[in-house]
C-alpha cells in the first residue's frame, strides 16, 4: 500500500463525487488567495479541523498523507520570516535575514494559509479513486475523453515503471558498472526507463485501439452524477470560504492582494 | 457434458485477401507480399511460419491497427465481410502476447466493459455483456477486482474476455500464451475453445507450440517469407508434408521438438550454497525461507514453481544482486580474496565469477550498438583493447550475432535479443550463470542452439541456475530441479532430486 493508492471505504466521503471533491477545495483555495492575512486562514483552518473526522481518513493516515504540507508550509513560513517585508519593530538583522513585527505576522499568515488550502486538498483527494475521477471529468465537466481515458489508462503503467526501475537498477549491478558515477548512472537509468516506458506505451495504445478506442461516440459504463451529498460538500466547502472572508472583513484584516 | 449456452453474438466474419502487402515504414523489404487468402465464416485457423514471415503483421491488419499511410505502404486488398478492417471496428477482437500491456483499467469489471463504451454500447446492455463475458472465460471474480492482482494467464482471459464482450466476428490471437506457465497456457486454450464452441466466431491465431492449439483449430496456413503462403489446409495433412521444414525454421512441430544434447563431464566442487536462506523481493515479506542448496561446477540446478512462488526473487539472490532476507548465499571458492557472499562484492567483482541474464532482455541493455554492448563487461574488467575485440568477435559468431554488431540492441528480434543478453554474460566468462526464463517465448530454434550452448559450458566446468517452467527444458539440463511451492502451501520448498 503506498500514499499513490486511494483510500477506500464505506463511508459517505467514499461515495461523493470526486468533481465535487475538487470543487470544494477549490473554492477553498480561491477564497484564500485572495487576501494574505491570518484572520481568513485561521478561521478556514478552524471549521476544517472541525470537519476532518468526517473525511475518511483516520490519524495516521492523515499524518502520513499530509506531512508534505506540514513541512512545506513550516518552510515558507519560515522563509518568510528571514525574508519577508519588513515593518514595525526589528528583532533580529544578520546579513540580508531580517525580523520584524511584519515578517512574524506574515509569516504566521503564510503558515496557516498553506495548511488551510493544502490540507483539505490533500485530505479530499486521498478518497479519490482514479477511475471515478476520470468518469467525472468527462461526464460532468465534459472533459474530451480522449484525453482523460487515455492518461487513466496511463496511470496503470507507473506500478510497472516501478518494477522496471528496480530491474533496471540490478542489471546494472549484474554488468558491472554500478561501482562507479551514481549521477551518471542514474541519467542513463533514466534514460532507459523512458525508453522502456515509451515502447509500453505504444503496446498499451495498440491494446486500446484494437479495443475500439479513439473514435466518438462512446458510451460509459459507470455513470457519474452530482448527488445532493456532492452538493453538501461543495456548500460545505463555500461555507468555510465564505466565513474566512467574512469574520476577516469585520475584523478590518482583509487584506485583498490585487488592492494593495 | 452439457451443452453451454451459446453466446449472442455477430455474424461470424469472413475474411479475403488478394494480392496484400504491407511494407513498414522505412524498410527496403515487405513485411508480407503478395498474400491471397480465404477464410470462409467459422473457420478456425493456426497461422504458421518462420519468425519474419509476417505473422503478425497480417493479424495486425485485420485488426485495423497497423496504422496509416505514415506508418507503412500497402498494396492488394485485405477485406473483412467485404469492407476494410479499419471500416469494421468492433468486428474484430484482438488478443496479444504480453498479458501486461493489455490490461487497461484498474478494475476487472471495468476492464471488460471498456470495449463496450467505445462501441457505444448502451450501459445496462454493457453489464450484462461484462457478466456474460467474465463467465464466458471462466473468470470467476468480483467486478471490483484490482487487475493488477491477476496471475499471467488470468491477465490473458481478462483480454478475452474484453474482446468477447464486443462480440466480434473474428477473433485474433497474437502468441497469446508465449509468456505463460503451462497451467496459464492450457486456462487460456481452454477459456479460447469454449468462446469459439459458444459464439461460432472466425478464429486466427499466431503460435510456435503447434500443440497447444492442435484440438482447437482445423485449418493450418503457412506464411512463406518470400511472400505468399507456403502451405494451407488440415493440420495433420499440412505437419505430415512440411513439419520438418517447419521444426528446422523454429516452429515447435508434435514429434520434431530438438532433443537433449550429450553431456560429457561429471559435477564438480561446490561453487554456490545457501546456508538457512530466506529471500525477499521487499523486506519483512518473505517468499521463502530455510532455503539449503548447493551447486557444483559442471551442473545445472532448475529452480522451478507456479508465477509469484519467489522463483525470480530466489535467483536473484544466488546472483548476489538482492540481499537473502535471512542466512546467507556463500561462494567461497569463486570468492578468491573477497567475502564468500556474493552481495558484499562490488559490480565488477561480479563479472567473472557470477554472471545473470534477466527474463527481459531490454532491462540490460545499455549501449547503443550491439557491438558496444558486448564490450561493457569487458571494459569493465579492465581487458586490453585488443582480447576485447577478440572476445567480442568470439562470442558474437558462437550465437550468430557477427551480421548484427552494428545495430541497436533494441531493434533486435526475441530472439536475437535473448541471444544478445547471453552473450554479454558469456563474454566475460563467469564461473557461475543464473538466467531467469531464458526460453521464454523462443522459438525451436533459438532454444535448440540455447540448450546446446549451455550444455557445452556445463562441459566445460560453469555452473547454471536457471529459473524456468519449461519443463522440456528442465529434461534437457538440469542436474537438480528445486520446485517451490505456491503461496498458499507454505512453508515448502520441494527439492526434486533427478
Amino acid at each position: 500500500m503506498t500514499v499513490l493508492e486511494p483510500i477506500a471505504g464505506e463511508r459517505v466521503i467514499h461515495r461523493i463525487n470526486p468533481v465535487a471533491k475538487l470543487a470544494a477545495s477549490a473554492v477553498i483555495a480561491v477564497a484564500l488567495v485572495l487576501s494574505i492575512d491570518w484572520v481568513s486562514a485561521s478561521v478556514a483552518l478552524a471549521l476544517e479541523f472541525a470537519l476532518f473526522p468526517w473525511a475518511g481518513l483516520s490519524a495516521r493516515q492523515f499524518v502520513r498523507r499530509t506531512w508534505p504540507v506540514w513541512i512545506a508550509a513550516a518552510l515558507g513560513g519560515l522563509t518568510i520570516l528571514l525574508y519577508g517585508q519588513p515593518s514595525g519593530d526589528t528583532y533580529l538583522r544578520f546579513l540580508l535575514v531580517h525580523v520584524t513585527d511584519g515578517s512574524i505576522e506574515l509569516s504566521i499568515a503564510t503558515v496557516l494559509r498553506m495548511l488551510a488550502i493544502g490540507l483539505p486538498a490533500i485530505v479530499l483527494f486521498a478518497t479519490i479513486d482514479p477511475t471515478e475521477l476520470a468518469d467525472g471529468l468527462a461526464q460532468i465537466v465534459r472533459l474530451p475523453a480522449r484525453f482523460v481515458v487515455g492518461a487513466l489508462a496511463g496511470l496503470r503503467l507507473v506500478g510497472l515503471f516501478i518494477g522496471d526501475w528496480r530491474a533496471l537498477e540490478l542489471a546494472r549491478r549484474a554488468r558491472g558498472v554500478a561501482d562507479h558515477g551514481r549521477i551518471r548512472r542514474f541519467w542513463g537509468q533514466a534514460f532507459a526507463l523512458l525508453v522502456l516506458s515509451i515502447r509500453r506505451g505504444s503496446k498499451l495504445a495498440t491494446a486500446m485501439e484494437a479495443r475500439g478506442f479513439g473514435s466518438a461516440p462512446r458510451t460509459w459504463a459507470r455513470e457519474s452524477r452530482l448527488h445532493g451529498r456532492d452538493a453538501v460538500l461543495i456548500v460545505l466547502g463555500l461555507l468555510v470560504a465564505s466565513a474566512a472572508v467574512s469574520v476577516s472583513v469585520a475584523t478590518g484584516q482583509w487584506n485583498f492582494i490585487a488592492g494593495r | 457434458m452439457v451443452a453451454s449456452p451459446r453466446l449472442p453474438s455477430a455474424q461470424p466474419a469472413g475474411i479475403s485477401a488478394r494480392g496484400w502487402g504491407w511494407r513498414h515504414a522505412g524498410r527496403t523489404e515487405w513485411a508480407v507480399r503478395n498474400l491471397d487468402l480465404d477464410i470462409r465464416p467459422g473457420e478456425r485457423v493456426l497461422l504458421l511460419g518462420a519468425s519474419g514471415a509476417g505473422k503478425s503483421t497480417v493479424v495486425h491488419a485485420l485488426a485495423g491497427v497497423l496504422g496509416g499511410d505514415d506508418e507503412g505502404e500497402r498494396e492488394g486488398t485485405l477485406e473483412l465481410d467485404g469492407l476494410p478492417p479499419e471500416a469494421s471496428r468492433g468486428r474484430v477482437g484482438l488478443v496479444l502476447q504480453d498479458p501486461d500491456s493489455q490490461v487497461i483499467l484498474a478494475r476487472v469489471g471495468d476492464d471488460v466493459a471498456f470495449g463496450c463504451e467505445n462501441l457505444a454500447v448502451p450501459r445496462a446492455e454493457i453489464w450484462s455483456r461484462v457478466a456474460e463475458s467474465l463467465d464466458a472465460v471462466g473468470l470467476d471474480l468480483p467486478l471490483d477486482h484490482p487487475t493488477s492482482a491477476l496471475s499471467g494467464g488470468q491477465k490473458q482471459r481478462l483480454a478475452l474476455a474484453g474482446v468477447l464482450a464486443m462480440r466480434p466476428g473474428l477473433l485474433l490471437l497474437d502468441e497469446p500464451t508465449a509468456n505463460l506457465d503451462p497451467e496459464g497456457v492450457a486456462e487460456v486454450r481452454d477459456a479460447v475453445a469454449g468462446v469459439l464452441d459458444r459464439t461460432g466466431a472466425t478464429f486466427v491465431v499466431i503460435e510456435h507450440r503447434v500443440e497447444v492449439w492442435r484440438d482447437v483449430v482445423n485449418r493450418v496456413v503457412v506464411l512463406d517469407p518470400d511472400g505468399g503462403i507456403r502451405a494451407d489446409g488440415p493440420l495433420e495433412e499440412v505437419l505430415a508434408r512440411e513439419g520438418e521444414a517447419l521444426a528446422r525454421e523454429g516452429v515447435w512441430v508434435p514429434g520434431h521438438h530438438p532433443g537433449a544434447p550429450e553431456r560429457t563431464r561429471d559435477a564438480g566442487a561446490v561453487v554456490l550454497r545457501t546456508e538457512d536462506l530466506a529471500i525477499a523481493r521487499v523486506k519483512d515479506t518473505p517468499l521463502g525461507t530455510g532455503i539449503d542448496l548447493e551447486l557444483r561446477a559442471g551442473t545445472a540446478l532448475a529452480v522451478s514453481g507456479p508465477n509469484g512462488a519467489g522463483k525470480s526473487t530466489l535467483g536473484l539472490t544466488l546472483a548476489g544482486l538482492l540481499h537473502p532476507e535471512h542466512g546467507r548465499v556463500l561462494a567461497e571458492a569463486i570468492a578468491g580474496d573477497l567475502p564468500p557472499d556474493p552481495i558484499r562484492w562490488k559490480s565488477r567483482d561480479l563479472l567473472t565469477r557470477i554472471g545473470t541474464v534477466f527474463q527481459d532482455p531490454e532491462h540490460q541493455f545499455l549501449a547503443p550498438t550491439v557491438r558496444e554492448e558486448l564490450a561493457v563487461g569487458p571494459r569493465a574488467l579492465g581487458l586490453p583493447p585488443a582480447e576485447i575485440d577478440e572476445r567480442i568477435e568470439g562470442v558474437a559468431s558462437r550465437l550468430r550475432l557477427s551480421r548484427l554488431l552494428d545495430a541497436n540492441p533494441f531493434t533486435l528480434s526475441g530472439g536475437e535479443k535473448r541471444r544478445l543478453s547471453v552473450a554479454t554474460v558469456l563474454v566475460t566468462r563467469p564461473a557461475v550463470l543464473v538466467l531467469d526464463e531464458p526460453t521464454f517465448g523462443q522459438d525451436a530454434r533459438t532454444w535448440a542452439e540455447l540448450v546446446a550452448l549451455l550444455a557445452e559450458l556445463l562441459d566445460r566446468g560453469s555452473a547454471i541456475v536457471a529459473v524456468t517452467h519449461d519443463a522440456e527444458f528442465i529434461a534437457a539440463l538440469a542436474d537438480t530441479e528445486v520446485r517451490l511451492a505456491p503461496w498458499s502451501h507454505r512453508p515448502g520448498l520441494v527439492e526434486v532430486v533427478r
